[in-house]
């Protein structure tokens, strides 16, 4: 079910759906959009919790350890920081 | 192969969250909600993930979690506003790290060629993106100098420095045993990521913040290859298509092509000489505030100098003034004002403003010749009137705010210097236009205290 035709698919797939959905965005909210899509790239902790968790200490399993460090980084304060953000945002109250 | 099949629908679920999220920042209104949809799918992930047969010590992954989680957490809360890009740069630096460090540990003795390319891209991307972020905020947060850094040869040396990548990359998938080409492939690729971001000035961070933020998005998705996982390919590409979005708005914000931006500190900008007639009226507090007194619809014009200045709040005092004066009050944000995509915006959103009040340059453009008054604090390039009437000038075309079709310019400015560009602005000479010079921050506050 991995082979790596299905994985381009998913890759093209979600390319044209990234277009589509960021095309929306309005300029008043980049800035946020950034810093949320900063948080989404911290998914690479997904990947290396598997390779943290071997319970071999090789080189693999640090290298694991350092990116579950910095993906974490960037998880919390990514997402932390652009609720932060978006809390600003008040629309006019007559 | 039940937990396998869970992960794998965690992994669904999660995309689905992701994407929905995504949706939702798509409107001030369901933003915030939407972080926090996407958030809830970065959780469903990570938990799908630790459901992993081969995970057998969890000590270290907690270790890590609470020690990363910590620092951003501390740094979320932390940061002032005026430093948002420069705390998004070092964030995309550290996306690209994890990624860099994910591909390197994913090599295994049996890795298939398909696998060993995937790699090498996630190295290269992840390195890249490192040590590229690394110098934007070096030059953001003005611990390096802000300006291009040239020397005479660059170009040779990035030339070899791209062939010694291909040659170390394509060596290391014929030899995946020797870590020799694998130590060099990843040396390179972060001397790569330096060259890259040294030769461009500090009035361009914003495509290069955007480019980055893109590059730390496909750098989690060549390590999504590398480790078959489909979370990292859908979530990597969703974060790389978001910077090539934004990347290509700034650039068409400056009528400047990405390789203009990426390449021009290379080549020698010809600057010819603009010959400016008329002179420089400059104007006072006191009579400043005759002329808003008297006004019933006022633009405000924000650049990064608001930002330095910390003149936001203050820029929310005197618009709360001049509406109780029965004043119309709207902000001009051009898409590259500030340092990087939307900075004014989030600076006047902290500062109480409402979003509403915000206009793209496209909407307060059509209103101008309605505006008694356009106050420009701090911005230059952007209001530049040079680019639609000057043809030699460096940013001929480049879209500005017409500030001039106001009936009155007030340009807030501490002294006559040209801006980031280095342009001669030809607004400061114009009939209509009064520079009020001095700190922003110290301007304002007299006008305010002029109303009250």
């Amino acid at each position: 079910m991995s082979g790596a035709e299905y994985l381009l698919f998913i890759l093209m797939l979600s390319i044209f759906l990234g277009f589509e959905l960021i095309n929306k965005v309005p300029a008043t909210l980049h800035t946020p959009l950034m810093s949320g899509a900063n948080a989404i790239s911290g998914i690479t902790v997904v990947g290396a919790v598997a390779l943290a968790g071997t319970g071999n200490e090789n080189v693999a399993m640090w290298l694991g350890v350092g990116a579950v460090t910095l993906a974490s980084i960037n998880v919390v304060g990514g997402y932390m920081v652009t609720d932060r953000m978006l809390g600003f945002f008040k629309k006019k109250e007559d | 192969m039940t937990t396998e099949l869970i992960t794998q629908l965690g992994y669904v679920v999660a995309a689905g969250l992701f994407i929905f999220g995504l949706k939702m920042l798509g409107s001030p209104a369901t933003a915030r909600r939407g972080n926090m949809i996407s958030s809830i799918g970065m959780l469903v992930a990570i938990v799908s993930a630790l459901l992993d047969q081969g995970i057998v010590d969890f000590t270290y992954i907690a270790a890590g979690m609470v020690v990363g989680g910590a620092i951003g957490a501390i740094a979320a809360r932390a940061v002032a506003m005026t430093a948002m890009p420069e705390m998004v740069a070092l964030f995309n630096g550290f996306g690209g790290a994890a990624s860099l460090l994910v591909g390197w540990a994913a090599l295994s003795p049996d890795s298939t060629t398909f696998t060993l390319v995937t790699i090498v891209l996630s190295i290269l991307i992840g390195g890249v993106t490192l040590t590229g972020s690394l110098v934007a905020y070096g030059k953001l947060s003005e611990t390096i100098g802000s300006g291009a850094i040239t020397f005479s040869g660059q170009q040779i040396v990035n030339s070899l420095v791209v062939l010694g990548i291909v040659g170390g990359a394509a060596m290391f998938c014929m030899n995946p045993t020797d870590p020799t080409w694998l130590y060099m492939v990843i040396g390179l690729s972060l001397v790569f990521g330096i060259m890259a971001v040294i030769p461009i000035g500090g009035a361009d961070m914003p495509v290069v913040i955007a480019l980055l933020n893109s590059y730390s998005g496909l750098a989690a998705c060549a390590a999504g290859f590398a480790i078959n996982n489909n979370a990292l390919i859908v979530a990597g590409s969703l974060v790389g298509a978001s910077g090539i979005i934004l990347t290509q708005i700034m650039c068409k914000a400056m009528n400047r092509s990405l390789s203009n931006v990426l390449f021009s500190g290379f080549a020698s900008v010809s600057t010819e000489e603009t010959v400016v007639e008329g002179e420089i009226k400059p104007i006072s507090v006191d009579d400043a505030y005759y002329v808003l007194e008297a006004a019933t619809n006022v633009a405000i014009i924000p650049g990064y100098g608001m930002a330095v200045a910390q003149a936001q709040h203050v820029v929310k005092e005197l618009t709360e003034l001049l509406e109780n004066n029965g004043c119309e009050v709207n902000f001009g944000i051009h898409p590259v004002a500030g340092r990087m995509p939307g900075h004014m915006n989030v600076l006047l959103a902290e500062a109480d403003v409402p979003y509403d009040q915000l206009l793209e340059m496209d909407e307060i453009n059509p209103r101008m010749e309605m505006v008694d008054v356009a106050i420009v604090i701090g911005a230059n390039d952007v209001v530049n009137p040079a680019a639609r009437e000057v043809e030699s000038s460096p940013i001929y075309g480049m879209p500005v705010i017409n500030v001039a079709d106001a009936r009155t310019v007030f340009v807030l400015k501490r002294s006559m210097a040209s801006g980031f560009a280095g342009i001669e602005n030809p607004l400061f000479y114009k009939d209509n236009t009064r520079m009020l010079f001095g700190d922003a921050k110290e301007s304002i506050g007299g006008l305010i205290r002029e109303f009250s």
